[in-house]
C-alpha cells in the first residue's frame, strides 16, 4: 500500500533583541559561561519578570508578515517542569491565548505556489544549557541562554514530504532574516524545531497516528528525521503493526529517533496564568506601525524577480535567499544600465565565488552597484572581454573605483580595430598552414586554436568576436 | 519611659531634637532583645553589629547637618521572607537555611535609603504557610501576651517582636491574613495594603497574585509612616500599580462624621467566639459615637473564600516553590542516586510537612483533568467575590469585622488539625482574593486578657480611608502597651 505522510512543524527561533525577555541581561551568544546572568534570569528567590516589549514587537512582525491575526489581549502562562537548565522550574510561555493566530507561509513546490497554514505564534523564554566536563564527574549548567527570547511558530499539518518541510523551513528562515528579528545562526541552535509525522493510506481522509520528534537542531536534520520517521512508520504499518502516539528524541549523529515517552505518560506541564505579569496589550496604533514598517517579503521578491522574465526560478531563489545580495541586485537593476540577467550572473558567479573564498559578506565589500553595472556595460560595449572583466572585478571589489579607470590603468581595453586585426589574422594564418588545411579539411575545431593564437599575438587585447569573424572571412578566401 | 515602649513617631521626635542618638537607641533596642528573646524567640537572625554600624553612620550624618528622613535611626525588624543582601534569608525553611541573597528587596532598599536600622530577620511559618508560626523549621515564637500561646502567623515573629518591644515596628507579608491575624493575636496594628501598591520584588513568593508586604506597628500612625516609605511603583514589579507613593501619615483625617461603615453579616456567623463578636460590635458603637453611620451589609460568596484561597494560593505555591530543587542554592540532600532522586530527596528533606501538603494540593488542582474543576472555578469565584465587594463598597467607606474567629490559641493546639488551623483565617483570606486593603488593630481583650483584633476593610486603593478609620478608633480606644 502507498502511504501519504502528513507533517507539522513547531519552529523555535531565538530573537535578536539586545536584552533578554524578562530582565536587562545582554542577549548574547558565546559569552563566557554564566556571565550574562542576573538574579531574575537565574531564578533567585523573590525576583520577578519584566516583559521586554521588543519581544512583543518582533513576534507581531512575524505574525503580520504571514497574515496572522494579532490577539490584542494575550496572556503569559507558566509551563511547569523540572530540569537543571530551567532555574525557576517553569518556563514562561503562552498557553491558550498566543500573541498571533492563523496566517500562512507560501512555499514553491515544483514551481507552484502552496501555502502552509500557521496555527499560532507565541513568545516564550529559552532555557539554559547543560555542559559536561571531563574534569568533573557531574553535569555543569550555563544559564547565559536562560531568558533569551524565543518565538514558537506552530504550523498546520499541511506538508506531505520532506521536501515541502524543507521549503517551509527555508521560507521561515528567510522571513526571520528579512524581518531582521533573528540571527538565524543554525549551527548555534538559534532555530530549532519539533517535527510531527503521521502516515495515512493513499486516498484516506483520516490522518494516521502521529509521532513527535524533539531535539531537531538543523534543517538538514529535520529532513533526515522526517525521512527516517516515514520509513519507520511505513515499516510498522506494512508489518501490520500500529504506530504509537509518542514523543521521540532525534539523534542526528545516529540518524535515528528513540522513544522518549508515550501519550499515557505524557508530561503534565500544569499550565496556569503567570501571576507575575500583566496581560499583554497591543494597540491598533502599534499594529499599524509594525505593519507599515514591514519590508518587502521574500516570497513577494521572488515573484517580482520571476516576473522580470529573464531569471530562472533557481536564480530567483538564490538571490532571494541572500538578503544582502537581493538588495544589491535591486540597486543594480534600479540603475537600468545593464540587463538584470547579467547582474544576476555576476552576483551568483564570480562575486559569490570571491565571497565564499574569503568567507565574507557582500556588505563588507567595497563593491558598489554603480561600479558593477559600469563594468558590465563595458563588456556589453565590447570595451573589455569577460576575462578582462574578472580582473576588473578583483579591483573594484575592494576599492570604490570607476571600472573605466581600472581598464585604463591596467591596459585591459580590447582592440576593436578591424584593420589592424586583419593584418594580425593574416600573419597567424600564414604561420599556421597545417591548421588552415585542417580547417579546410573539415576539422572546424582548428578555428579555436587559431583564435587562441591570435589572442596571444594581441596580448589578450583583441576582441575575440572580431578575431573570430575575421578568421572565418580570411579562411574562406584561402 | 523605656525606649522600647515608644512609637516611631515619639522616637523620631527625640532623634530629630538630638535628645537621643541612633546609637543609644540601637544599643537599648538590643538590650531589650537580649532580655526577652529567650522567652519570645521572634528572631531567626540578629544583625546587631551591622545595626550599630548603621546607627553610628546615621548619627554622623545627622551631626553633619544632613537632612534625614523622619524614620532615620529607628530600629526595624524584617520578616525572613524579604531578601536582604548578604544577610541570610531563610523563609524559616531548612531549604533556605544557608541562603544569602545577592540583592535586597525593593521594600528593604527603601528602608535602607531612609536610614532605618535593621535589627534582624523575623521568624515566620515556613514560606509564609501557616497561621501560628509553628511551621518554622527553626524555632517556635511565643505570643508575648501569653507565652503558652502562639503569636499567630505567618508573620508571627514580626507581630511578637513589635508586641514585645524587640523592634519599633516591622515588615511582614500577607497572603491570606499573615499580617493581620498575628497582629490581632499579639495586640498590635497590622496593615495589608491594596495589592500592587507595594512592590513585591524581593519578597520570596508564596502566592504571587495574593502576596503583599505591609507594616506591623504599635500604632496606626507608625503603620502609616512605615507604609509611606515602601509604597510606590517599582519598575521591577510589573504588578505594582502606577504612582509615586503615598502620604497616609500626612493625610490622616480621623473625622468620622459622614463615614458609612458596614458590618458584613457573614463575618459574624458560626465559629466566631462570642467575646470576639461583642468586642467588634462594641467597636462599631464607638464609631457611631464618633458620628459614623454603621449598617449591616452582606458579602455573599464569603463562604467560598477559604476553598478558593487554598486552591489559588496552593496552585501558585506549587509552581513558585518548584525552584528549590537543590541545583542552584540552598539545601541539597547529602546522598542521592541520579538527578530525579536528588530532586526527590532534596525536596522531601528540605521542606516541612505543611509546605509539602500545599505543594501537593497545588500540583493536584493544576493537573490536567482537574484544572477546570478547581483552578478555573476558583478564578471564577475570585471574580464574583470582587464584584460583590465592589457592590458593598458602592454604599460603604469601610467594613468592620473580626480579624480572627478567636483570640490566640495554645501552642500545639491546632498543629495536628490542618482544617482547624485553616479556619483561623476565615475572616482574612477573602480580602487577599479581592486585593483589598485591610488593617487589624486591637479593640479589646478577652476574659483571659488576650487581645482581640478588629479588622477594617477598604475598597481597592482606598488605603487612606483605612488609616483614617483606624486612627479614629485608636484615638478613642487607645493602644496596648508593650508586653513583658
Amino acid at each position: 500500500m502507498n502511504y501519504i505522510p502528513t507533517i507539522g512543524l513547531e519552529v523555535h527561533a531565538e530573537l535578536s533583541t539586545k536584552t533578554k525577555i524578562y530582565c536587562g541581561c545582554e542577549n548574547k551568544f558565546g559569552a563566557e559561561v554564566n556571565t550574562k546572568v542576573c538574579p531574575v534570569c537565574s531564578g533567585m528567590p523573590g525576583t520577578l519578570p519584566v516583559l521586554n516589549r521588543k519581544v512583543v514587537e518582533y513576534c507581531c512582525k512575524m505574525g503580520l508578515a504571514i497574515g496572522a491575526r494579532i490577539n490584542q489581549l494575550s496572556k503569559q502562562d507558566r509551563k511547569n517542569y523540572y530540569y537543571p537548565d530551567l532555574p525557576k522550574a517553569y518556563q514562561i510561555s503562552q498557553f491558550d491565548i498566543p500573541l498571533c493566530e492563523g496566517g500562512s507561509v507560501p512555499i514553491l513546490v515544483n514551481g507552484e505556489e502552496k501555502r502552509i497554514g500557521v496555527t499560532r505564534i507565541h513568545i516564550e523564554e529559552d532555557a539554559g544549557k547543560l555542559l559536561h566536563d571531563d574534569k568533573f564527574s557531574g553535569s555543569l549548567v550555563d544559564y547565559n541562554r536562560c531568558g533569551v527570547p524565543l518565538i514558537e511558530i506552530v504550523s498546520e499539518p499541511d506538508m506531505h514530504s520532506s521536501e515541502e518541510a524543507k521549503e517551509y523551513l527555508e521560507a521561515i528562515k528567510r522571513l526571520l532574516q528579512y524581518l531582521d528579528i533573528s540571527d538565524c545562526r543554525m549551527q548555534e541552535g538559534s532555530i530549532r524545531c519539533d517535527v510531527n509525522v503521521s502516515l495515512a493510506p493513499e486516498g484516506s481522509d483520516a490522518l494516521g497516528t502521529r509521532a513527535e520528534m524533539k531535539n531537531v537542531n538543523s534543517f538538514s536534520g529535520a529532513v533526515r528525521a522526517i525521512e527516517y520517521e516515514i520509513r519507520r512508520q511505513t515499516e510498522l504499518l506494512e508489518r501490520g503493526e500500529t504506530v504509537v502516539q509518542e514523543t521521540r528524541r532525534w539523534d542526528d549523529m545516529a540518524g535515528q529517533s528513540f522513544s522518549m515517552r508515550s501519550k499515557e505518560d505524557a508530561q503534565d506541564y500544569r499550565y496556569f496564568p503567570e501571576p507575575d505579569l500583566a496581560v499583554i496589550e497591543v494597540s491598533d496604533e502599534e499594529i499599524a506601525r509594525i505593519r507599515g514598517a514591514l519590508p518587502e517579503l521574500p516570497h513577494d521578491r521572488f515573484m517580482r524577480y520571476r516576473a522580470l522574465g529573464e531569471l530562472t526560478d533557481y536564480e530567483c531563489g538564490m538571490l532571494v535567499g541572500n538578503l544582502a545580495m537581493a538588495e544589491f541586485f535591486d540597486r543594480c537593476t534600479a540603475l537600468e544600465r545593464v540587463k538584470p540577467k547579467a547582474v544576476c550572473n555576476w552576483l551568483l558567479g564570480d562575486i559569490s565565488r570571491i565571497l565564499n573564498e574569503r568567507g565574507s559578506e557582500l556588505s563588507d565589500a567595497a563593491l558598489t552597484p554603480e561600479n558593477l553595472c559600469a563594468m558590465i556595460a563595458l563588456i556589453e560595449k565590447g570595451t573589455i572581454s569577460n576575462t578582462a572583466a574578472k580582473t576588473v572585478l578583483e579591483v573594484i571589489f575592494d576599492e570604490d573605483r570607476a571600472p573605466e579607470a581600472v581598464v585604463e590603468e591596467k591596459g585591459l581595453a580590447q582592440n576593436n580595430d578591424e584593420g589592424a586585426m586583419r593584418t594580425l589574422v593574416c600573419e597567424i594564418l600564414d604561420a599556421n598552414e597545417k591548421s588552415v588545411s585542417d580547417y579546410k579539411g573539415g576539422k572546424t575545431n582548428a578555428l579555436g586554436f587559431l583564435v587562441g593564437q591570435c589572442m596571444r599575438a594581441s596580448k589578450g587585447k583583441g576582441n575575440p568576436q572580431i578575431i573570430s569573424k575575421l578568421l572565418t572571412e580570411e579562411l574562406s578566401k584561402r | 519611659m523605656e525606649l522600647y515602649r515608644m512609637t516611631a513617631e515619639e522616637l523620631s521626635a527625640l532623634l530629630e531634637k538630638k535628645e537621643l542618638s541612633a546609637a543609644e537607641l540601637t544599643k537599648a533596642q538590643f538590650e531589650r532583645i537580649h532580655a526577652v528573646e529567650p522567652d519570645v524567640q521572634s528572631y531567626i537572625t540578629l544583625t546587631e553589629e551591622e545595626a550599630l554600624r548603621r546607627a553610628a553612620e546615621i548619627d554622623r550624618r545627622r551631626s553633619e547637618g544632613e537632612q534625614l528622613s523622619k524614620l532615620a535611626g529607628i530600629p526595624i525588624g524584617i520578616k525572613d521572607n524579604l531578601c536582604t543582601k548578604g544577610v541570610r534569608t531563610t523563609c524559616a525553611s531548612k531549604m533556605l537555611g544557608n541562603f544569602e541573597p545577592v540583592y535586597s528587596a525593593t521594600a528593604v532598599e527603601k528602608l535602607e535609603d531612609a536610614g532605618l536600622v535593621m535589627t534582624g530577620k523575623l521568624n515566620m511559618d515556613e514560606f509564609a504557610m501557616g497561621s501560628s508560626t509553628e511551621n518554622s523549621a527553626f524555632q517556635k515564637t511565643k505570643n508575648p501576651r501569653d507565652l503558652t500561646r502562639v503569636p499567630g502567623g505567618s508573620s508571627g515573629g514580626s507581630a511578637a517582636a513589635v508586641a514585645a518591644g524587640e523592634c519599633t515596628f516591622a515588615l511582614g507579608s500577607d497572603t491570606g491574613g499573615s499580617i493581620r491575624q498575628p497582629a490581632g493575636f499579639c495586640g498590635v496594628v497590622g496593615f495589608k495594603p491594596t495589592y500592587g501598591t507595594v512592590s513585591r520584588y524581593g519578597l520570596v513568593a508564596f502566592a504571587s497574585s495574593l502576596d503583599q508586604i505591609g507594616p506591623l506597628a504599635r500604632s496606626v500612625k507608625d503603620a502609616a509612616l512605615l507604609c509611606d516609605l515602601i509604597t510606590g511603583r517599582d519598575p521591577r514589579d510589573t504588578t505594582s500599580v502606577p504612582g509615586d507613593g503615598s502620604n497616609y501619615y500626612g493625610s490622616l483625617n480621623p473625622e468620622m462624621k459622614g463615614k458609612v461603615l458596614g458590618l458584613p453579616k457573614e463575618f459574624f456567623g458560626e465559629g466566631i467566639s462570642d467575646e470576639v463578636k461583642s468586642a467588634v460590635l462594641a467597636a462599631a458603637k464607638v464609631y457611631e459615637g464618633l458620628g459614623a453611620t454603621v449598617k449591616e451589609v452582606s458579602v455573599p460568596l464569603i463562604d467560598y473564600s477559604l476553598p478558593t484561597y487554598y486552591i489559588l494560593s496552593s496552585a501558585e505555591a506549587s509552581s513558585n516553590l518548584a525552584r528549590y530543587d537543590g541545583v542552584k542554592y540552598g539545601f541539597r540532600a547529602a546522598e542521592f542516586d541520579g538527578l530525579v532522586d536528588m530532586y526527590n530527596r532534596t525536596r522531601s528533606e528540605g521542606f516541612g510537612s505543611e509546605v509539602k501538603r500545599r505543594i501537593m494540593l497545588g500540583t493536584y488542582v493544576l493537573s490536567s483533568g482537574y484544572y477546570d474543576a478547581y483552578y478555573k472555578r476558583a478564578q471564577k469565584v475570585q471574580r464574583l467575590l470582587r464584584q460583590s465587594f465592589d457592590e458593598v463598597f458602592a454604599g460603604c467607606d469601610a467594613l468592620i469585622t473580626p480579624t480572627s474567629p478567636t483570640t490566640a490559641f495554645k501552642l500545639g493546639e491546632k498543629l495536628s488539625d490542618s482544617m482547624q488551623m485553616y479556619l483561623t483565617d476565615i475572616c482574612t483570606v477573602s480580602i487577599n482574593i479581592a486585593g483589598l486593603p485591610a488593617m487589624s488593630l486591637p479593640c479589646g481583650r478577652d476574659k483571659e486578657g488576650l487581645p482581640i483584633g478588629l479588622q477594617l476593610i477598604g475598597n481597592r486603593f482606598c488605603d487612606q480611608t483605612i488609616f483614617d478609620v483606624g486612627a479614629a478608633f485608636e484615638a478613642e480606644f487607645g493602644r496596648l502597651d508593650v508586653a513583658l
